[in-house]
């Protein structure tokens, strides 16, 4: 005798049939690609070996190195924006209002090219290429830092403001003391986020002309890539840009599992 | 009106001619009113009757729109004047306590002694710490803001005050935010601070404490002060019907009874228990 199902019985049902789809997908995938040829690209053991310890000692080292410098240079520009966003002196928004739109807009990769070649042809300096990096990298994060940390700070209740400028402190010194300290804890979470952004964007970097001693992840395994005619290369690069990206992305969750607890 | 305030070297806060607008709505219409050196004064009244607004004009949160206020001889309203200079002579105490949050209790006090007045580390600790005990948290000093209750905040936020060494102290509803069961303590740190001598200007509900600790009480209605003077004249006996209207309205309707009869037997009588807790309205 069939009874209407119950709604936690059909719940279950549509979901099972989900999975059902799901996996019935992934195996008719599986089935159809070529595993060998795939695995001889891909997972060839000996080119795999050959790349250690130099994409580690070299190119893990550079794009670490090129990540921070971007990320150090970024966030002090974008916390200036920030406060000059946030200025009562017009000048100071429009022209911060201006770089953030320009830079958010634009690929980075127009940013490096522009970097790279622009700035030597127009000012006759070659600069040092770690300053190029930093610049290029930075430029382009500030501008999405600087709107982070903006709403951060917009964050902070008015309350401590008027504390700060109850005890006698400036308008400036209330802001260095009191609210951006607050206000960084509370963008902590997506500052860790642009600095996992900034690791895969510093592969942007082989635009800039690099020397071998200079090549990051990206640019080394595609350089290996031509020279072992495997494909395993790129496979190991990308795990180890993982091995920098999921500690970050484990720091964010905790983070924000502590800025929810604290709130 | 001015001609009246030459005093103005003995009195602590000088406001004359009062007002203050945001945009169309007139918070304050012209006020005029004095607390002398080391008189207690509590300003009570409904809510939005412009006390808090009155409060804030006089360490320059709030612009006033026009008028005068004259602290400790300086005048505030001045353009020309370092509103910084002055607010560091001028305690302030807030509903909300206002604590930073990223500091522990010790830091909170010595934050503004070393970067505004430029106190050294030890002797800026010293002072904190002094403070701290007065208000009873001197066992309290490395708790972060998160970790007190709310009445222990706002003792914190008192001594954060006092450690500035302030010529007058100004306290906004520092109780309401509070449980009824906190309420107490930090009455008693301003009763005591009172009891000191401090100089002290209070937008309270706290009948109890307006009646037992002010020299003076001044009832605020509509952006004017309606009627001041002795807690036992505008409290005990008020002259006003509004005063009146607002009195029953916060004190227990018992209360209310009784102090319509005898002002001090209710004063006496209502102190320990009922009115302390404060009523919003």
């Amino acid at each position: 005798m069939p009874r209407p199902l119950s709604r936690r019985r059909r719940a279950r049902l549509v979901r099972g049939a989900q999975y059902g789809v799901l996996v019935a997908a992934l195996a008719a995938l599986a089935l159809a690609a070529d595993w060998r040829r795939l695995g001889s690209a891909f997972f060839d053991v000996s080119v795999a070996t050959a790349l250690f310890p130099d994409i580690v000692t070299t190119a893990l080292v550079n794009t670490v190195r090129y990540t921070l410098l971007g990320f150090g240079f970024g966030l002090a520009l974008g916390l200036v924006l920030a406060l000059m966003r946030l200025s009562s002196v017009p000048p100071y928004r429009w022209l911060a209002v201006t770089y953030i739109e320009f830079f958010r807009g634009i690929p980075a990769l127009l940013v490096f090219i522009a970097l790279g070649f622009g700035v030597p042809l127009a000012f006759q300096v070659a600069l040092d290429q770690g300053v190029t990096v930093m610049l290029s990298l930075g430029l382009v994060g500030a501008a999405y830092m600087a709107e982070t940390i903006r709403a951060g700070i917009r964050a902070v209740p008015k309350g401590q403001t008027e504390a700060a400028r109850s005890l006698g402190m400036s308008q400036g010194r209330a802001m260095v003391s009191i609210v951006v300290p607050q206000a960084f804890r509370i963008v902590l979470p997506p500052l860790a986020n642009e600095l996992i952004l900034l690791t895969k964007d510093s592969s942007l970097v082989y635009l800039l002309g690099l020397s071998l001693s200079q090549f990051e992840l990206a640019n080394f395994g595609r350089d290996a890539l031509n020279e072992h005619k495997s494909l395993t290369p790129v496979l190991v690069a990308g795990l180890l840009y993982l091995v920098i990206t999921l500690p970050l992305g484990q720091l964010v969750r905790r983070l924000e599992a502590r800025t929810a607890k604290a709130r | 009106m001015t001609g009246g305030g030459d005093g103005n070297g003995e009195n602590a806060i000088e406001v004359r001619g009062l007002r203050k607008a945001f945009g169309a709505l007139e918070v304050l219409r012209g006020i005029d009113f004095s607390v002398a050196r080391g008189e207690v004064v509590c300003v009570i009244g409904p809510s939005g009757s412009g006390k808090s607004t009155l409060l804030r004009c006089v360490n320059l949160l709030e612009e006033p729109t026009a008028g005068r206020v004259t602290v400790a001889g300086t005048e505030v309203t001045d353009p020309e004047v370092d509103i910084d200079r002055v607010r560091r002579r001028i305690g302030m105490v807030f509903q909300s306590f206002n604590l930073f949050p990223h500091l522990t209790a010790l830091e909170n006090l010595t934050i503004a002694q070393r970067r505004v007045l430029r106190r050294d580390r030890p002797t800026a600790a010293r002072i904190a710490r002094d403070q701290l005990a007065r208000v009873g948290l001197g066992d309290k000093e490395a708790a972060y803001p998160a970790q007190l209750s709310g009445g222990q905040q706002q003792r914190v936020a008192i001594a954060r005050a006092l450690a500035m060494d302030p010529e007058l102290m100004l306290f906004d509803e520092p109780t309401s935010a509070l449980d009824p069961e906190l309420v107490g303590d930090v009455l008693a740190v301003m009763r005591a601070l009172a009891r000191d001598g401090m100089t002290m200007l209070v937008v309270t509900h706290e009948m109890g404490f307006a009646r037992e600790v002010a020299d003076r009480v001044v009832f605020m209605d509509g952006g004017l002060v309606v009627e001041e003077g002795t807690p036992r004249q505008v409290v005990g006996a008020p002259r006003h019907e509004r005063t009146r209207a607002f009195l029953s309205r916060v004190l227990d309707p018992a209360a209310a009874e009784v102090d319509g009869t005898g002002g001090t037997d209710a004063a006496d009588g209502t102190d320990g228990t009922g009115p302390t807790t404060g009523r919003r309205t």
